[in-house]
């Protein structure tokens, strides 16, 4: 947490009143809660009013997927289809899946192309085909694992001639690249505390007024009835104190991050000619990827052996989303992209955020080769094949479900 | 020592785990992840590969403050354990499917991936000892050579004992290999060094099932995956008594689950004599016709070159029926089983034309083939494909799968 959202927690914490209390102590509280409903929607270009609190990114990727399902299914039954991109979150995912098991939704994934970004001519076919068949859109800002900002504008003016909310899944964007709510067009945008320097565990749904959305979590009624339960005020504090931060630094942060990925990505490359770079080249196409983000994949490596050799060396990266079990799967944002499995096992993502430095870039560039030998080593011992031999690969497509 | 330890979710590695750290090593956990479907959620705990565990295991590793990863190994695990299986009960043979998987998962896929990442060993839960000894002998140039040689025993706990399904990890390995739990005599001690850290697992029950058949049922596994193939239950005369759908279903020695519909005419219990794949037939008859003195062995492994010198084994040994010569022993053939006195050779080539030839590397080299006379007791219901331990005392010299075993001596009472 940074040291102003912590301060703000810390100090909210003492205080004891519910928000939705009429007593002073619950006025008081009222007001910390409205004050940074205020904070978040100036951030972000909305209106307070559309500042729904939640518990972080998955309840506000759930709440937009079937909340509108369900909300727009009310007035008009027939339109059942969900479209996503292929490359979504699971928070994005995993909702609308379960609700085509559930509820009779249909869903469509949208497919991308070998930077992972949206295919918009798919979306117009799709749309032109069955798009009064459709109840929502939705399609993440930036891509978690390579870095890919997608063209939600597009999106927006695609489908608004057939009169479809559009969500998006901005966890990764804010306080990355510039998020401006009215300026996007968008129905409906997420966000989350801990991606910013906020607590863990709150975020929020901002979502236009008069969206018909239907509530996930019912109760008490707060957050106009969309989202019921105690408001937690500490967290909603701080969250809007690292919001406000994040937004306000965002432009020499972005500036300073991408410098640095740009270090990182030549010194990959010169380490280890063979890795491949996922995502836009940054070198090429600057805006077209967040600042802080670098996606490779290693021929021949598993990346969980290369994430245990850098750990060793002191480099803290990341394969990609971890499931359940913890077993390391190929990512479906890859697969999604083209890529073959036995590619895919090879990803490393590399997120730099404010505290890293280029002395971190260089342990990463002198650590990187032995790394890559051993888990190539390490990889044909484990598979049992001889040296040399490549595993069939297969490449999926768009349709499945993503594992 | 950069040690890896491959951590179940169950207490006996979660204890190997925090030994190999108390005793001073660099420790990484790795659970094996080796069930196909990574969805796979079973209710208790049985096993290596559910999710369940793999949370069990990495809690583990949280209280003993070492990094934790899982490794998927399912498709190798698939490839090689579980292939198998299924192939050796289609040809009517009876596999252990824990040996397999010590042989080319944990010491093998694991160890291997282990080793090429920078590790000096993995640590197991494995109830086994490693002794070692310093051997010193005359070399070539006439100078005294200190060599050290490592052996595998018995774990003092024999209930535990586990060097049955270790034996066949052979020699080379044993030098890249920890068994912290070697000198532990009992598990509630075992459970007690879980609970006095605070490892959670301390009361989880013990496994005992097939891994990969999570509900226990071994036959309804085999029908789902090789379907099923109707045909004859005979007795040794050929008379037809009854159907079955599917031989591979069957293991020698088995009694019950035959549905022979009449009993034998001298009302005696049969048993499964043999089961002939191609035929698709399954032979009963009677107890004594299982009794066995004599077991040939192939794919063998050993783990004492110093026994089979002393026997006048030359490592570079040729020709059809190159052999050692006899020695004192005794044999295991069950993972439970008691040992029994016998003699032993290791043999080089195929026997009687069948089998397969001799390897020019590896510890398998020295005698693919292993004879064993039963030499005291016999032995009753020895399927092929089971695993067969030679030990000397607590020692293990050697492993081989059962390719055959028959009857020589006639029976008690009867005249040579």
């Amino acid at each position: 947490m940074s040291p102003a959202a912590l301060e703000a927690f810390v100090a909210e914490l003492t205080a004891t009143g519910n928000p939705s209390s009429l007593h002073a102590a619950g006025r008081s509280a009222r007001r910390v809660v409205e004050e940074s409903r205020e904070a978040v929607a100036a951030a972000l270009g909305a209106r307070p009013s559309e500042v729904i609190f939640t518990a972080g990114g998955t309840e506000s990727d759930n709440l937009a997927i079937k909340g509108l399902f369900w909300g727009r299914r009310t007035t008009e039954p027939r339109r059942r289809r969900i479209l996503v991109s292929a490359v979504e979150h699971h928070a994005v995912l995993d909702p609308a899946f379960w609700m085509a098991e559930h509820t009779g939704a249909e869903i469509v994934l949208l497919p991308v192309d070998e930077e992972g970004r949206l295919d918009l001519d798919a979306l117009r076919a799709e749309l032109a085909a069955k798009g009064d068949e459709v109840a929502l859109i939705s399609v993440m800002w930036a891509n978690n694992e390579v870095g890919t900002i997608q063209p939600v504008q597009e999106v927006v003016q695609i489908a608004r001639p057939y009169g479809i909310p559009v969500h998006s899944d901005a966890v990764q964007a804010v306080g990355q690249v510039p998020v401006d709510f009215a300026a996007s067009g968008l129905d409906a945008l997420t966000l989350t505390g801990h991606k910013l320097g906020g607590p863990m565990g709150v975020g929020a749904l901002v979502a236009k007024r008069g969206l018909p959305l239907t509530p996930v979590l019912h109760g008490g009624g707060q957050e106009r009835g969309v989202r019921s339960g105690t408001l937690d005020t500490p967290a909603i504090r701080a969250f809007a104190v690292a919001v406000t931060e994040a937004v306000a630094a965002r432009a020499a942060r972005a500036e300073h991050l991408a410098a640095l990925r740009d270090d990182l990505v030549r010194g990959v490359r010169a380490a280890v000619p063979d890795a491949v770079l996922r995502g836009p080249d940054p070198s090429t196409e600057a805006s077209a990827r967040l600042p802080g983000n670098a996606h490779f994949t290693f021929p021949g490596c598993e990346g969980d052996s290369l994430l245990y050799l850098l750990d060793s060396a002191g480099v803290q990266t990341s394969t990609g989303s971890a499931c359940q079990a913890g077993v390391p799967q190929p990512s479906h944002v890859l697969l999604a992209m083209g890529v073959s499995e036995e590619d895919a096992r090879g990803a490393l993502r590399f997120s730099l955020g404010a505290t890293s430095t280029s002395t971190d870039v260089e342990r990463l560039r002198a650590a990187l080769p032995q790394a890559v030998a051993r888990a190539q080593a390490a990889g044909l011992a484990s598979s049992g094949r001889p040296a040399g031999t490549a595993r069939e690969s297969t490449t999926t497509t768009t349709g499945r479900r993503p594992a | 020592m950069r040690v890896l330890a491959a951590m179940s979710g169950g207490v006996d590695s979660a204890v190997a785990a925090a030994l190999a750290v108390e005793a001073g090593h660099e420790v990484v956990g790795v659970h094996m992840a080796l069930s196909r479907n990574r969805e796979q959620f079973r209710a208790g705990s049985r096993g290596c590969c559910s999710i369940e565990d793999a949370g069990d295991a990495r809690r583990a590793a949280d209280v003993l403050g070492i990094p934790y990863y899982v490794w998927d190994l399912s498709e190798r695990f698939e490839d090689t354990v579980v292939a198998d299986f299924l192939s050796e009960y289609e040809a009517g043979r009876t596999p252990n499917p824990c040996v397999r998987c010590n042989e080319h998962i944990k010491f093998e896929a694991l160890l291997d991936k282990a080793t090429a990442l920078g590790f000096d060993a993995v640590a197991t839960g494995h109830y086994a000892q490693v002794v070692t000894r310093q051997v010193t002998q005359t070399g070539p140039d006439g100078a005294p050579v200190t060599r050290t040689v490592r052996e595998l025993h018995r774990s003092p706990n024999e209930a535990k004992d586990q060097s049955y399904v270790l034996a066949v990890m052979g020699q080379e390995r044993l030098a890249r290999s920890i068994f912290p739990l070697g000198g532990f005599t009992s598990k509630d001690e075992v459970r007690a060094e879980a609970e006095r850290r605070g490892l959670s697992v301390s009361n989880k029950p013990d496994s005992y099932d097939i891994c990969f058949v999570s509900d226990g049922d071994t036959q309804g596994f085999l029908k789902a995956r090789l379907g099923a193939r109707t045909g004859e239950i005979v007795d040794t005369s050929g008379e037809v008594l009854g159907e079955h759908e599917g031989a591979y279903a069957f293991t020698v020695g088995q009694r019950k689950g035959l549905s022979l519909g009449r009993p034998a005419a001298d009302g005696r219990p049969r048993y499964v004599l043999e089961v002939e794949p191609v035929s698709n037939r399954v032979v009963v008859g009677p107890a004594e016709l299982l009794t066995v003195d004599r077991i040939e062995g192939d794919r063998s492994v050993w783990l004492a070159d110093d026994v089979l010198a002393d026997a006048g084994w030359a490592p570079d040994a040729t020709g059809p029926r190159a052999a050692s010569g006899w020695f004192e022993a005794s044999v295991q053939v069950r993972a439970h089983g008691a040992p029994v006195p016998a003699r032993v050779r290791a043999v080089v080539g195929p026997a009687d034309g069948e089998g397969e030839p001799a390897d020019a590397t590896g510890s398998r080299a020295q005698g693919s083939r292993m004879e064993v006379e039963l030499t005291g007791e016999t032995l009753r219901g020895v399927a092929a494909g089971q695993s067969l331990v030679v030990y000397q005392g607590t020692r293990v010299i050697g492993q081989s799968t059962v390719q055959r075993a028959y009857r020589a001596r006639r029976a008690p009472g009867a005249a040579r």
